[in-house]
Order: structure tokens, then sequence, then C-alpha cells
């Protein structure tokens, strides 16, 4: 018998409110240095992408630190991420109301909870910034590796690394973009946040984003 | 007590006067530099291929005016020594021996290796550090290592495989076209040391016009084919060979036959960048317009009160805000 999409330590308190808890400490550690790592990823890498962002290279002590320092965060970030994805990748599998409830994305940028499908731990569009991440670190990481020259330059030939080098900063585009997303819609839909940094959301949010997600905590595990 | 006196004229140290600076920089990488007031005569490098006989002069000459110290390193077994330029040593004999398949002759041919002071360069344009690479309006590529940051990127840029990154300092270095030298109106250090004037150096016009007379008489002694290679892929370069079979430059050490800033590098630095920062842009936008427009996503009293039945909550409620 296994559960529907309960990860580990996913828990509910009847109360007023309903309090669930959503992520446990070490998930929210893990989230919150593999954030910090992103974000500190992305000033430094967009710093070396474009010149009109050189002036962030202050903020990681000049041009030649920040050069060294960000192939290094990177090597963090992978395996935080690695964490990451072993605790949720499988919450995240792809499930029949997935494609009603994208398919429906009309309803979903205009709030109207209603008319969506019930879904699990996470919604569809939770999964393809999970699966967009982990593709895109993946990229990140095997790219970055050809062109961190200071210790892998003979590893690869010239045309090789120019590939790399565009390839690189086409997923990191891609990347931020789907962070914006992703902190976008944490700031959108209220109550999120406190996920992350409480580990706890309120049976309502459970209720009204997450209907099967909270069902199954209440009944338990369906018996298939 | 000598019984002679010789005395060394003075070191010309004192009221040298350089003949251009940073007012004549056309480029600067990753920034803008404002248009020089003037234009200095474009110079040139000419290296004859036909004349030299690679006595590595030019190596040792340019080693002792850049005050750069070597290893002991390794006979490797061919005359090609060093077997490559390194963030130490800014130019190379390249040594190919190329049976000529319509005479049948060996021919040994010898190219001098070095930065070839493009016209459009692409260690400049891959630069991300603002001022590290710099064009002089006389054509001369320099480094600035000062702001150099080492990523290696003018590496990806070059089409001639010529910037090496030094593994102690983490900073590119190349052929200045002995900059400093030619800003106090002498010629490079190579082009002085080489004993058969196989280099030279000179303004772009001169040396053009004696590559001319050069391939006159390449061709008045059999060499059809040769000619000057000044590669219009990289919008022409400051350092230009006489080649005895100038349709063929790749037997020439793979010298490449039609340079050129690499597609793939134009791209990087061209649409991939000006795209990338406008979808970034646009997906930030969307955000604050899409919240402005819906406002914010909240869970209703209605929902929680979906929560505590379905939880089985009992008890009064607590008041909610």
């Amino acid at each position: 018998m296994t559960a529907y999409d309960v990860e580990k330590g996913d828990d509910v308190h009847p109360g007023h409110p309903v309090k669930v808890d959503r992520y446990t400490g070490g998930a929210r550690f893990n989230h919150w240095i593999t954030a910090t790592c992103l974000v500190l990823l992305a000033l430094s890498g967009l710093a070396l992408f474009t010149p009109s962002l050189y002036f962030l290279t202050a903020i990681f002590g000049g041009g030649q630190t920040t050069r060294a320092i960000h192939p290094w965060i990177g090597v963090v970030l992978f395996f935080s991420f690695a964490g990451l994805f072993i605790r949720f990748w499988k919450a995240n599998l792809w499930r029949a109301e997935d494609g009603t409830w994208l398919a429906r994305l009309r309803d979903v940028l205009t709030a109207h909870e209603e008319r969506l499908p019930e879904v699990g731990k996470y919604n569809a569009g939770q999964k393809v910034v999970f699966w967009s991440m982990t593709l895109l670190i993946l990229t990140l990481i095997a790219s970055g590796i050809l062109i961190w020259d200071q210790y892998f330059a003979a590893y690869s030939d010239i045309e090789t690394k120019r590939f790399a080098v565009l390839i690189h900063a086409l997923a990191a585009t891609a990347i931020i973009c789907v962070w914006i997303v992703h902190v976008y819609a944490a700031i959108w839909v209220r109550g999120t946040i406190g996920a992350m940094t409480q580990g706890q959301v309120t049976g309502g949010w459970a209720w009204r984003h997450h209907r099967k997600w909270l069902r199954e905590l209440v009944t338990g595990p369906k018996p298939k | 007590m000598a019984n002679f006196e010789f005395v060394l004229p003075p070191a010309p140290t004192t009221d040298v006067k350089t003949t251009y600076g940073q007012e004549d920089m056309i480029q600067r990488s990753a920034s803008d530099v404002p248009a020089p007031s003037r234009q200095l005569t474009p110079v040139a490098k000419l290296i004859d291929v036909s004349k030299c006989i690679g006595c590595k002069a030019c190596e040792v000459a340019c080693l002792e005016w850049n005050d750069l110290k070597q290893e002991i390193g390794y006979n490797h077994g061919v005359y090609d020594n060093p077997l490559d330029l390194t963030p130490t040593i800014f130019t190379v004999m390249r040594f190919t021996e190329w049976v000529n398949p319509e005479t049948k002759n060996l021919e040994w041919l010898i190219r001098k290796d070095g930065c070839m002071h493009c016209a459009d360069p692409g260690c400049l344009k891959a630069c991300p550090a603002p001022g590290a690479i710099v064009q002089y309006s006389n054509g001369i590529v320099d480094f600035d290592h000062d702001k150099c940051i080492g990523c290696q990127y003018c590496v990806k840029g070059c089409p001639f495989n010529i910037p090496r990154i030094s593994q102690v300092d983490n900073k590119a270095y190349k052929c200045t076209l002995c900059s400093d030298r030619v800003a106090v109106g002498q010629g490079p250090a190579c082009a002085k040391a080489c004993p058969t004037h196989a280099i030279v150096f000179g303004t772009k016009d001169e040396m053009t016009k004696h590559a001319q007379d050069r391939i006159k008489d390449l061709k008045s002694r059999g060499y059809a084919n040769a000619g000057l290679y000044d590669p219009p892929g990289v919008g022409g370069t400051h350092v230009m060979y006489v080649l005895h079979h100038a349709d063929k430059p790749e037997i020439y050490a793979n010298l490449a036959k039609d340079p050129k800033i690499s597609a793939v590098v134009e791209l990087w630095k061209g649409a991939t960048k000006y795209a990338g920062l406008t979808v970034m842009a646009a997906f930030a936008a969307v955000g604050v317009i899409h919240h402005l427009v819906t406002g914010a996503n909240r869970v209703s009293p209605e929902d929680e009160q979906k929560a505590e039945q379905l939880t089985g909550s009992t008890g009064a409620p607590r008041s909610r805000v």
C-alpha cells in the first residue's frame, strides 16, 4: 500500500484553523541552501553574461573572484538540488489530472480553483518547475564543467567549449525564467511561503490548492 | 687598471614620449570608448615564410624583450621547441615537412605563429571584463592584465587559438605586437632580431606593397600561388604572412584558410545576450502585471471551514481575521 503522493513528514493537525505539515526541517534547509546558491549563481553568471551587469562582480569581490567562485557555487547547488530531487521526485511524477489542470491554465491564472481538478501535493505547474529545474541543472553542470577552464581546460577542444558556453547561457536564461515563475507563484498564491519557512500551511490552503493531498492525509492511503 | 674606457650610451629612459595611448582606443572589451580624435597610421608585421630559416631568434627576442623566463623543457624529437604557445611564450616557430604533390619536392615550411592582431578581434568580442582587451586605431590588439578575470572567453573567441591563460595568476597572455616599443617608434623585438628580414614591420600600406614585391619575386621563381595572407573574414590582420602556397594556408601547420569569429560565439555574444535579457525581463514584467490584474490568490474562510469539516475539527472556531 503506497501513498498517492504524501511525502515523509506530511501530517494534518485538526483545529481552528487546521494546520498541515508540508515540509520537514531538513527539506526546508535543503531548499534554502539550493535557493541561496541559485541566486548567487544568477548574480555572478549575469555579471559575466552581459557588460551592463558586470558591476555585480563587486558583490563577490571583483571579476577574478566572481569567475573563480561561480563554478564552486554551482557544484554546491548541484549536490543540494540532488537532495531535493531525492526528496521530491516521486510526488512530482505526472498524473492523469495534471494534463487537465494544465489544459485549464486560464482558470489557474484567473484563480478559478473550482474549475480545476483536485490535485495531489504538487500541481502540474509545480511539476513543470521541478522537472525544468532538474533538466536545466543537469545541462548547466555538464556545460559548466566543459567551460570550467581553470581545472578542465584540457578535457575538451575549443569548438566544444564554444557550444558549451552558448548552451550554458541559454540554459541559465531558461532557469532564471523558471525561477521567476517559481517565486512569483509562491508570492501570488498567499499562504504558500509559510510552507518553506515554518513548514506548515493551513488546512484551507491545502483544501483550495492540493485537495487530493489533504484528503489523503486525512483518510490515509487508498487501498489498491 | 684598464687602459681603455668604454662608456655605454645612456639608456633611453628619459624624455621618452609615447606616440599613442588610451585616447587612441577604437574598441574596449565589454565597454564603449569615445571616438578617438585622430586616426593613427595602421601598422603591420609582415612575416615572409619563404625567407624564414627557422633560427628562432624571434622567439628569443620575444622572451628577452618581454622578460619571460622559461623552465627547462624537453626535446620532443621535433624542431618545434617549445611545442606550443604558453602564457610565457607569445610566439613559436611551427615546422611542417610537406611534399609538394606537383614537384615531389620536400618543402620545409616554417611559420612563426602568434597573435594576428585582427581588425575584428574575436577575443575582444568575447571578453566580459570591461577594458581587459583593447584595440588601438593603429590596429594593435592588447590585453590589460589588471582587468583580466581569467574566464578564458578570449580563448573561445579567437579564431587562431592564440591566448593562453597563466596557471599562476589566471590571466590571459599573448603577443602585444610590442605595443610598448611601437609606442616609442620602435619595431617589434622579433622583427628587430630576424637575421633574414623574414619579419619586417611598418605601416600596413608599406607592408602590403612590400609583400607584393615579394610575391612577384616568388612567382617569377615558380611559386605560381604565392600570395599575401591578410584574411578578410576577420577584417584583415595586422600580422600578415607571405606564403609561397597562399592557396593552401592549411599546409602551414593548420593556418586557418578562411578564419572568422565562430558563428557560435557571434550567437552567444549577440542575439543570446539581448534575447536572454529581454525574456528574463518579460517574465518578471508578466508576473507584476498578472498580480496587478488578478490580485492575490487568497485562501477563503470557506476553504478553512471545508478543511475543518474534512478533518473533523471540533469545538468552537477561533475568531479569524
